[in-house]
């Protein structure tokens, strides 16, 4: 099984999540250049954070042109497995392959904070290590993580339980206080209906390695890695 | 001697370009002719303070700048030194005042851009920022515009191009209004075998324009940055450059790869005086001559003159010497990144720098001329102290009357923007990617990052940067021991050992007497002090004329330190841990409270004479600290600083969200109230052990200290408050819920103004 990083030209949190899927969990990981009109042979599809061309447009809003977007949604549509992290999440939505938009920060401010996230959709690839309603702690880096959609789509993503991850407190509640950038539903990170393509705001690749404290994002990868293993 | 022509410049052209008659007849000298245009304006950016140091060069002669683990010191981009097992390091800090005054968001997004730049022209990955900020009060809505934009532009710069920001302090003074301080600090791990030179070498290699193009932003920076602040600076905004975090990204991703290649002999990157300064540096460093052919390199706009060509301070620009013939090899990566890459010139044995547009030679000057052999001015020290000093130091603290409620002193104290939580201010930035950082801002008195050797091999960064400006102004011998003391104990703090120094020098005119006595003594003070703890200054930054209407800032050199941690697991953070665990000062009880914030905050004076650090005490006390952390007896460790005991005391509940009762009755009793709970010392460290230590921890302290340490109370439930008490008296009862609101809630209050 083999893991692929999509690097657009200012793409930067790449090394962090290679650092945790090879360094930590030991699976082959390859980086991917926006350039590339194939996945080459890579099972699991991820688009790391960063600001793809200086996010000068609109963040991901260039970045979904790539030569390599093409293959990506085919991998998706085969029902391959895609994370989209923080700018790599914008880029999936600006792609349609997940519904809604990441808007400007309620404060306008960028954010690095860390954040209790309440698991609500455990049975994706990415979050079969949790368990429905456990809290985890792990850190936000956004200027635009505001998640935003129509009515009817928040409505249909609640129905068809593709919120993933919601920003909470400590008990899993969610008062207004908890949503640190005034997402609609506390949304932090949703699936698409068919749970293969996965988008987060917060970084879990940031909170896995037990050396720096602290290790809640861990079992995303973790899920992934085995889950994935077992198959092959 | 001057020529018997007649200068073709006039009065005024010359002072634009802020070039003294002197100055001018010595360049006639040094051509043996007048100058034209464009080689008057290399001179007038290639003499300005900001590239040459002619008025602080003197003073700086006498830091230690030599160690064991010194690799390379001042004099190239970035000072580096050894890790150990293969992992080496650069840093190095800059400022870039002048610019953020007139355009805050620019002018701190391209400092951080240029000091980032600088480490990676070393051949190391950027792998932390840091930055030192002065800003007037935040009553002031121009100051509030000031702290946010340029809080705003390192969160933009430093976030996007993926480098975290993990630390850095922030005071706010008067002094500052209108001229505020950004000192931004880079940190990066070598990449490369070699570390890569500045110096062009081999007579036919070709030179090389990497980046971004040219164009007519940033005209003259330099120059601009080293005069003076007044109402018309605002019209200079065409001299603050414009940033592109995006491109330097790339940027740095190709550079590294042309590094790897091996085919690049030197490198240096274009920041103060762009190409002048770039072309005549690698030849004059090199002993070389570089010729370079304008009309080759790739430009922003059209109808640019030589004159402009040459003064832009476009960002994300870069020259190489490469090895000849393999230059195409290293243009097939910066496409590949989306770069500008052309030959623009060639080594050229004649050691001049010559500069041809449209066909003609518009400069032809020998490249030492505008490096080397400019003027350097040593001024007359002043030898007795300035009559404010003097005036300072015989205010005599029994005619200042002590308050009635210690609480409110406290709480005020902790509302001191200086000494509040600076949380609105990096919460902006991304401490965390690269996936490295340890201890994040506002968790220990330094940042801690790891560094890891391609075997696996880890090993800890810490970082900081420090400066008691008010220490400095009131006794600038004292206030720069005390800023280096300083610096070197926070990263005791966290249990590393300081290893080296990068220092940023901002002051007001040299030209004022009493201005250039304070650059002197605190430079001695450096001085001094990096000696005796081991800490050589490997480069920094000078940055002079910090003046707004003739008023100059406090003297504020910034000492930025790295050190090193053996074991990453034995780090230290400063909030109390657990219940029981017991309260220590290491050093010598009590204080003084000359130049201190509590005579700041509560009195609203700035007067006394500052703490003495006595360097022995002070390194006791530091190895103390470290060595109590690698023993695992230490929980948590916190420098006594601005504020004194009491502020210590109370960040360390607050972070750890704790309670403490501390008892004082035996705590410097001879002193007055004030003086025990707020007076400032230097050498002075709160730690916390657990109580199934106590024997070992005490026998150690004797050991180490003799009796210069004091046992303080105990960590409590957070229930419990904050008590401190004199036997049976409360001095002071207030809840930890009400000591962190006043701490975490002081600047967003006042920024929320600006919202």
């Amino acid at each position: 099984m083999k893991i692929g990083i999509v690097v657009f030209p200012g793409t930067n949190r790449e090394r962090d999540v290679a650092q945790v899927t090879e360094g930590l969990l030991g699976c082959p990981t390859q980086f991917l250049w926006h350039q590339q009109t194939d996945l080459s042979d890579s099972d699991v599809v991820i688009l790391p954070g960063g600001f793809s061309y200086g996010d000068y447009l609109r963040c991901g809003a260039v970045a979904r042109f790539s030569p390599i977007m093409q293959a990506v949604r085919q991998h998706a549509e085969r029902g391959g497995y895609v994370l989209g992290i923080c700018n790599g999440f914008q880029v999936l939505t600006e792609a349609g392959l997940l519904p809604g938009a990441l808007v400007r920060n309620r404060d306008l401010k960028f954010i690095c904070d860390w954040v209790h996230l309440r698991l609500e959709n455990t049975r994706s690839l990415w979050t079969r290590g949790y368990h429905a309603g456990q809290v985890i702690y792990v850190p936000v880096a956004h200027g635009e993580g505001c998640y935003y959609a129509d009515p009817d789509t928040i409505q249909r993503l609640e129905d068809n339980q593709q919120v993933v991850v919601r920003y909470s407190d400590a008990q899993g509640e969610c008062p207004d206080a908890a949503n640190i950038n005034g997402s609609l539903n506390h949304i932090a990170g949703i699936c698409n209906q068919r749970g293969n393509v996965v988008g987060l705001m917060p970084h879990p690749e940031n909170a896995c390695d037990p050396a720096l404290g602290n290790s809640d994002g861990l079992k995303f990868f973790e899920g992934m890695v085995t889950e994935a293993l077992a198959f092959t | 001697m001057v020529l018997a022509s007649p200068s073709p410049f006039t009065a005024e052209q010359l002072q634009a370009h802020r070039l003294t008659p002197n100055e001018y007849e010595q360049i006639v000298r040094l051509l043996d002719r007048h100058p034209n245009l464009n080689e008057l304006g290399m001179f007038s950016v290639m003499w300005s303070e900001h590239c040459c140091y002619k008025n602080s060069k003197p003073l700086l002669r006498n830091f230690p700048t030599t160690g064991p683990k010194i690799l390379v010191g001042p004099g190239e981009n970035a000072g580096v030194v050894d890790f150990g097992d293969g992992l080496r390091v650069a840093f190095k800090i800059e400022s870039h005042n002048h610019p953020s005054a007139v355009e805050p968001y620019q002018g701190a997004a391209t400092g951080v851009g240029g000091i980032l730049r600088d480490i990676f022209t070393m051949g190391a990955r950027p792998i932390a920022s840091l930055n030192a900020l002065r800003f007037g009060p935040l009553d002031n809505p121009r100051n509030r515009h000031i702290f946010s934009g340029v809080v705003a532009g390192i969160s933009g710069y430093g976030n996007s191009v993926g480098v975290p920001t993990i630390g850095g302090e922030i005071y706010f003074d008067e002094t500052y209004s209108g001229n505020p301080l950004v000192n931004a600090m880079a940190i990066g791990l070598m990449e490369t075998e070699e570390i890569v030179v500045s110096g062009a070498q081999g007579v036919g290699n070709p030179v090389l324009y990497v980046g971004s193009t040219t164009g007519r932003d940033g005209m003259g920076g330099a120059s601009f940055a080293s005069a003076e602040l007044t109402d018309k600076s605002e019209k200079d905004r065409p001299a603050v450059q414009v940033g592109d975090p995006f491109l330097e990204k790339l940027l740095i991703e190709a550079c590294l790869e042309a590094f790897k290649t091996g085919a690049v002999v030197a490198a240096q990157d274009m920041g103060a005086a762009g190409l002048t300064c770039s072309t005549s540096e690698m030849a004059s460093k090199g002993g070389v001559g570089i010729e370079l052919d304008l009309d080759i390199v790739p430009a922003r706009e059209k109808g640019m003159s030589a004159y402009e060509f040459l003064l832009s301070e476009s960002q994300e620009r870069m020259l190489f010497v490469a090895h000849k013939g393999r230059e195409d090899e290293l243009i097939e990566i910066f496409h590949r990144w989306g770069l500008q890459a052309v030959v623009a010139g060639r080594v050229i044995a004649q050691p001049l720098v010559r500069i041809l547009h449209k066909g003609s030679v518009v400069v032809e000057v020998p490249a030492t001329t505008l490096t080397e052999e400019a003027p350097v001015y040593a001024r007359a020290v002043l030898t007795e102290p300035p009559a404010y000093v003097q005036e300072a130091w015989n205010w005599d603290v029994q005619t200042l009357a002590q308050p009635s409620d210690w609480t409110e002193v406290l709480l005020k104290l902790l509302d001191s923007p200086t000494i509040a939580s600076k949380k609105w201010a990096y919460r902006q930035y991304d401490c965390l990617i690269q996936g490295n950082s340890l201890v994040l801002p506002g968790a220990g008195d330094a940042a801690v990052i790891r560094l890891q050797t391609v075997t696996g091999i880890s090993r800890g960064l810490a970082a900081t940067v420090d400066c008691n400006s008010r220490y400095v102004y009131l006794d600038p011998y004292e206030g720069g021991k005390a800023a280096v003391a300083e610096a070197a104990r926070n990263l005791s703090c966290v249990g590393a050992e300081p290893i080296a120094v990068t220092d940023n020098l901002n002051f007001g005119s040299p030209e004022k007497p009493e201005v250039y006595w304070q650059m002197a003594e605190a430079c001695r003070g450096i001085s001094e002090a990096c000696s005796f703890l081991g800490t050589p200054v490997t480069g920094g930054n000078v940055s002079l004329y910090n003046e707004t209407h003739g008023q100059p800032i406090y003297p504020t050199p910034v000492i930025g330190m790295v050190g090193i941690l053996d074991n990453l697991e034995k780090h230290c953070t400063l909030g109390f841990k657990k219940v029981g665990d017991l309260v220590y000062l290491l050093g010598q009880a009590g204080g003084t409270l000359g130049a201190s914030e509590y005579l700041k905050v509560i009195h609203e004076m700035a007067t006394g004479r500052p703490p003495r650090i006595n360097l022995t005490q002070e390194q006791k006390v530091q190895s103390t600290c470290r060595l109590g952390i690698t023993q695992d007896w230490i929980c948590s460790a916190h420098d006594i600083a601005e504020g004194g005991l009491l502020v210590a005391l109370a960040e360390s509940a607050i972070v750890g969200d704790l309670g403490v009762q501390v008892e004082v009755s035996d705590y410097a009793p001879n002193l007055r109230w004030d003086e025990r709970l707020f007076g400032e010392a230097g050498a002075q460290i709160i730690v916390t052990v657990s109580p199934a230590d106590q024997k070992a921890w005490e026998t150690f302290l004797r050991e180490n200290l003799g009796t210069d340490w004091h046992y303080l109370g105990v960590v409590a439930p957070k229930e419990h408050g904050f008590r401190v008490v004199d036997k049976e008296d409360s001095i002071i009862s207030v809840t930890i819920k009400m000591l962190t609101q006043s701490w975490t809630s002081s600047i967003p209050q006042r920024m929320a103004h600006l919202d």
